[in-house]
């Protein structure tokens, strides 16, 4: 029963997700769609493995971006949070503005950041991620270490702990999965933003600008190509989230 | 009553709470409460909703400071009496911790007061065999049932021998069955640690069975109604449950009680009456 609907699970998105490319690929043949329109999967699969070391290069271009923006934005996210936590009025002053920053595409900031390093630097970049990173790990690390339940507290306060006391036995521990949480969202937030910081100027050399570049030479599969390493350097990054999560929670996930 | 009689565990003189006071949302909690509590001594705290039997508790605690009036808990200011751990606190959800197995939520206390890791686990074993669950110290709390946690949360409360034991409904959320299972377990605890009770509950049964003495509270401001004495030995098993004297202690409660209710009735009319 288990295996029957473990099956299931896998085996229904991924049928879905053949016939998927079954129709695209019908669409482009049947109707005779030029490359520069619509490229055919078939084709987006040669140019992948026509162009693996150049795509590799990119991805590794824009995944340190990424994972640096990543790492950088986690610890200044948790320390800020911490500090937040400690001092109710400052976090009356930074959440409104952290939540609203998180609402809005701050990436276009990279446009600026770019005047002011130079032109190959990948600077901009990173700042740009960890800044995308540290206000998603900002607002729910605080999150946790603020919501507690009040009884917690109150059973704290009828041992006669400190206030580090119960920092360190109620609130770290009740925050640590707000922190998964947060990383679950930034990890792909970090590879969208490294991508999409490149399309404003700077080096040549990351997947977005490769995708942009293609695509001016009317390379359509090639820049698919590029999309589909995306993807996959994306989904490598929230699958590491997602077992750092399960390393954690051993032994007590509900 | 135990040998420990006539030793005082719980002094309450001419205290009163207001909370917010000088505001709008200005209320009378507690009005003059006198209560004194002998060591040993198992002590319930009834009334309606809003009678401040749960304020009272906690300023017994020490998490709530009082307007007037003094606390005295062990012979001590009620901050002193904190800060000595003299009190294990029980509430009406067990409050565990989810990332703690069964074991270290009981050390929690003893963490605190800075035993070392030996002692706590052996004390937590101990505590185990207490409430009986033995095998169940590597659990996490949410593998238990709601019986099974609230005994662990008597077990941590308990778990630095404290004299005196603070319990905010502790039974309240339980199904009935294992609610008179864990007043049996309860009584058969004290009666073992020789732990003071202070018990604050709903349930006039409830109340009757577990005390020496029941505190009947009247609707706010909180004040002591009467100090009803129940006289069923200190011995009490399920034929308790069907002894005259358990129904009589009842009547006498629910009487008093109602005392309070046809007093609210006849001012709610007289008010009532005012209006038109």
């Amino acid at each position: 029963m288990t295996i029957l609907s473990r099956v299931k699970n896998i085996a229904a998105p991924l049928i879905f997700g053949v016939v998927f490319l079954a129709l695209w690929e019908g669409v482009v043949v049947g109707f005779d769609l030029k490359p520069y329109f619509l490229a055919a999967p078939s084709k987006i699969v040669e140019q992948f493995f026509k162009n693996t070391t150049r795509i590799w290069e990119a991805t590794v271009v824009s995944g340190t971006n990424a994972l640096v923006g990543l790492i950088v934005g986690t610890i200044l996210g948790i320390a800020m949070s911490f500090v937040l936590s400690r001092f109710r009025f400052l976090s009356q002053l930074v959440t409104p503005l952290a939540i609203s920053l998180n609402a809005i595409p701050i990436f276009v900031l990279v446009a600026v950041l770019n005047n002011m390093y130079s032109i190959t630097s990948e600077i901009p970049r990173r700042f740009m991620v960890t800044l995308v990173v540290y206000f998603i790990v900002l607002v729910n690390v605080a999150r946790g270490l603020t919501q507690v339940r009040s009884i917690h507290v109150e059973l704290m306060r009828s041992y006669a702990a400190s206030d580090l006391a119960i920092l360190r036995k109620v609130r770290v521990p009740n925050a640590i999965p707000y922190l998964f949480t947060a990383l679950k969202v930034a990890a792909p937030a970090s590879v969208i933003t490294a991508f999409v910081s490149e399309y404003f100027g700077g080096s040549q050399n990351g997947l977005g600008s490769r995708i942009t570049s293609n695509i001016a030479n009317s390379k359509n599969a090639a820049a698919w190509a590029y999309v589909l390493g995306a993807c996959l350097l994306g989904l490598a990054f929230y699958t590491v989230s997602i077992i750092l999560e399960s390393l954690t929670r051993k032994g007590q996930t509900k | 009553m135990s040998a420990a009689a006539n030793i005082s565990a719980v002094e309450v003189v001419a205290t009163s709470k207001i909370f917010n006071q000088g505001s709008d949302k200005h209320v009378d909690a507690l009005l003059d409460v006198n209560l004194s509590i002998q060591s040993g001594e198992f002590v319930s705290l009834i009334g309606p909703s809003g009678c401040g039997k749960s304020t009272l508790l906690r300023l017994i605690a020490n998490l709530l400071e009082s307007t007037q009036g003094s606390i005295r808990v062990n012979n001590k200011t009620a901050a002193q009496a904190r800060l000595d751990q003299d009190y294990g606190m029980a509430f009406q959800q067990a409050g565990l911790f989810d990332w703690r197995t069964v074991r270290k939520n009981i050390e929690l206390p003893l963490e605190l007061k800075g035993w070392d890791k030996d002692k706590r686990e052996a004390r937590a074993i101990e505590m185990l065999g207490l409430v009986k669950l033995e095998e169940f110290g590597n659990m996490y709390p949410w593998q238990l049932s709601g019986g099974m946690q609230q005994r662990v949360a008597i077990a941590r409360a308990l778990a630095a021998h404290p004299p005196l034991l603070l319990m905010d409904e502790p039974f309240g959320a339980l199904d009935e069955m294992t609610r008179e299972y864990m007043q049996g377990e309860l009584l058969r605890i004290c009666a073992e640690t020789s732990t003071t009770v202070v018990f604050v509950t709903h349930s006039i049964p409830e109340a009757v069975y577990l005390s020496n003495r029941v505190v009947v509270m009247s609707p706010r401001p909180g004040r002591i109604l009467e100090v009803i004495e129940v006289n069923l030995g200190s011995k009490r098993n399920e034929q308790t449950r069907a002894a005259d004297g358990f129904f009589r202690s009842i009547t006498a409660v629910r009487e008093a009680l109602r005392g309070t209710h046809a007093e609210h009735v006849a001012a709610n009319a007289i008010r009532g009456a005012e209006d038109r």
